[in-house]
């Protein structure tokens, strides 16, 4: 169990790690950057994941199914095209 | 078993803030999704062990599950323009949003003993996910061109408020009343988050989209990051907090490139407060062959190319990345000038041309390319308009005035390819198309560059 207090140091450094982590972002980055983010929050499969697998009743389950769904679509719509998208950005001098 | 979980749930959180620090720097940005996509595989997969996962229909359930949403996405984002990427994002991102109100929607039925702290935790972030995902879904339609219209309606501000104010009230009746919540309450509960999120969205132009998504994805972040608190489950916590402090720092600088404050893009609408700009516009505009404009460009020392959105619709970029390799070879020095909003998102223009095969180390932002203009022999607009208006400059009337602009009028010859004579977005004149250093090439923008191409190689 992680403990009140815990979770809200948690919740701190982890934004304060998010804010940082862009702050020197260039501009042509920012649509896959901004692609990129979301897939990072397509971990919320693991949590519906979670639900579901904890689901009793059967209208739990059907929410649950429904979660699962849409987080896998978040999970792998973002990272196929945020991957397509940076697979394009290439240097004129041909190094990767 | 708990261990290796958390052992897992660690490395995925490392690998997910490695990677987004890679992804902010074009050199290592592919690297940096792929890393990414490890730590996302890594928890999936051990989440298969979690001792809460239970019961052989859950397990179908899961794997279908993925397998149908993860198939869809998998088929859709392979498939989907680089045109129509921003739309895309928002569907993804509001799929995530659902999911996140979904697990909250699962905890409060019933399926958890929760404190009172916990489930209110768990109702707000049902109110995010789900407005992050009604809103995106909207989002979507827009620039989709399904919703054309920005739905505006007297005392409307004040009805989302009370719509807002509603699904508060039932959220804090919800949280306080034990753990089997009424079903009936949960599903009205929902529905007005969900109307919370489309009421917000709809009045909001198509030119702020961008913005609008930017901020659902950060919202889905911190939805995630409270459904990782409700499920005791620290990757979810780590990895949505970091979007959602990332997220809204994305769109603080989108806003900015913008100039458009982020509540001005949600409480007020474009262009409905500025009374038109009547500035009188001085001089004509002045038309120029193709064959001219080529043997310009030929004997210039230095070209920069102002891309805009509608080079992307015409299709033009692979033309232009062609005409700029044979201006190059010449000997003349070609640059890419992108303005913040070119294209449908900041960023957007710089994947348009990169999928044209445009090396990123010849594009410039505002900021870099602006002091340039003044020495360059040629300035070649292509399906940008306001982005290059001086107007932005000169005339505090104007609508657009303070926004930053590329200063394409301070070279020597501006070439503007542009299909009609209409004006921009904004629908202000553009001034830049009248002065005495700017000539007109109407047509197509692909037709005009491939007369362009031809024309120089004619010089041979």
């Amino acid at each position: 169990m992680i403990e009140g207090f815990v979770a809200l140091y948690i919740f701190m450094l982890a934004a304060f790690t998010g804010y940082e982590v862009i702050s020197k972002v260039p501009v042509i980055l920012h649509t896959p950057l901004m692609s990129g983010s979301n897939f990072i929050h397509g971990i919320v499969l693991v949590g519906t994941m979670v639900a579901l697998g904890h689901a009793e009743t059967t209208a739990q389950m059907w929410v649950g199914f429904i979660a699962v769904i849409l987080a896998a679509g978040n999970a792998v719509g973002g990272y196929v095209v945020t991957e397509r998208m940076l697979e394009m950005f290439k240097s004129s001098k041909g190094a990767k | 078993m708990g261990f290796i979980i958390n052992v897992a749930y660690f490395a995925a959180a490392v690998l997910f803030i490695v990677g987004l620090k890679q992804m902010a720097s074009p050199v290592t940005a592919r690297r940096g999704i792929v890393w990414a996509g490890w730590g996302m595989v890594i928890a999936t997969v051990v989440t298969f062990l979690h001792p809460e996962v239970r019961g052989f229909i859950n397990y179908l359930l899961i794997i279908l599950g993925i397998g149908i949403g993860g198939g869809l996405a998998w088929y859709t984002g392979k498939r989907v323009a680089m045109t129509d990427m921003p739309q895309m994002i928002a569907l993804y991102n509001g799929m995530g949003g659902g999911a996140a109100a979904g697990i909250g929607i699962v905890a409060l039925m019933g399926s958890y003993e929760l404190s009172w702290t916990i489930q209110f935790i768990a109702v707000l972030g049902v109110i995010i996910g789900a407005v992050a995902f009604s809103g995106s879904l909207i989002a979507f339609a827009k620039l989709q061109g399904l919703i054309t219209k920005s739905l505006r309606f007297d005392m409307q501000q004040k009805i989302n408020l009370g719509v807002l104010g509603a699904t508060v009230l039932l959220g804090i009746i919800i949280s306080f009343s034990g753990a089997q919540v009424n079903g009936a309450l949960l599903t009205v509960f929902l529905l007005l988050a969900l109307a919370f999120g489309i009421l917000m969205t709809l009045p909001i132009g198509g030119a702020d989209m961008p913005v609008v998504i930017s901020l659902y994805n950060a919202l889905t972040g911190l939805a995630v990051g409270l459904k990782g608190l409700v499920l005791d489950n620290a990757a979810l916590m780590i990895a949505g907090i970091v979007v959602g402090a990332a997220g809204t720092l994305l769109t603080q600088l989108m806003a900015k490139a913008m100039n458009r404050p982020i509540s001005n893009v949600l409480f007020s609408h474009f262009g409905e407060t500025s009374g038109g700009d009547q500035s009188e516009v001085t001089g004509t505009m002045k038309e120029i062959e193709a064959s001219d404009a080529g043997v310009m460009m030929a004997f210039a020392d230095k070209v920069i190319i102002v891309p805009g959105y509608g080079m992307a619709v015409a299709q033009a970029q692979h033309k232009i990345w062609e005409l700029t390799q044979l201006l190059q070879e010449r000997g003349v020095t070609v640059k890419f000038a992108i303005h913040p909003v070119a294209g449908r998102m900041p960023g957007h223009m710089n994947v348009l041309l990169a999928e044209a095969g445009v090396p990123y180390d010849i594009i410039y932002d505002l900021d870099e390319i602006n002091s340039e203009f003044k020495t360059a022999d040629v300035a070649i607009v292509i399906g940008a308009n306001d982005v290059v208006n001086p107007v932005a400059r000169s005339n505090p009337e104007s609508p657009i005035y303070g926004m930053p602009i590329l200063n394409a009028d301070q070279a020597k010859n501006v070439i503007v390819i542009k299909r009609g004579k209409g004006a921009g977005f904004s629908g202000v004149e553009n001034h830049l198309f009248f002065a005495d250093n700017t000539r007109m090439l109407y047509g197509d923008g692909q037709k005009a560059a491939s007369e362009l191409i031809s024309s120089i190689k004619e010089i041979g």
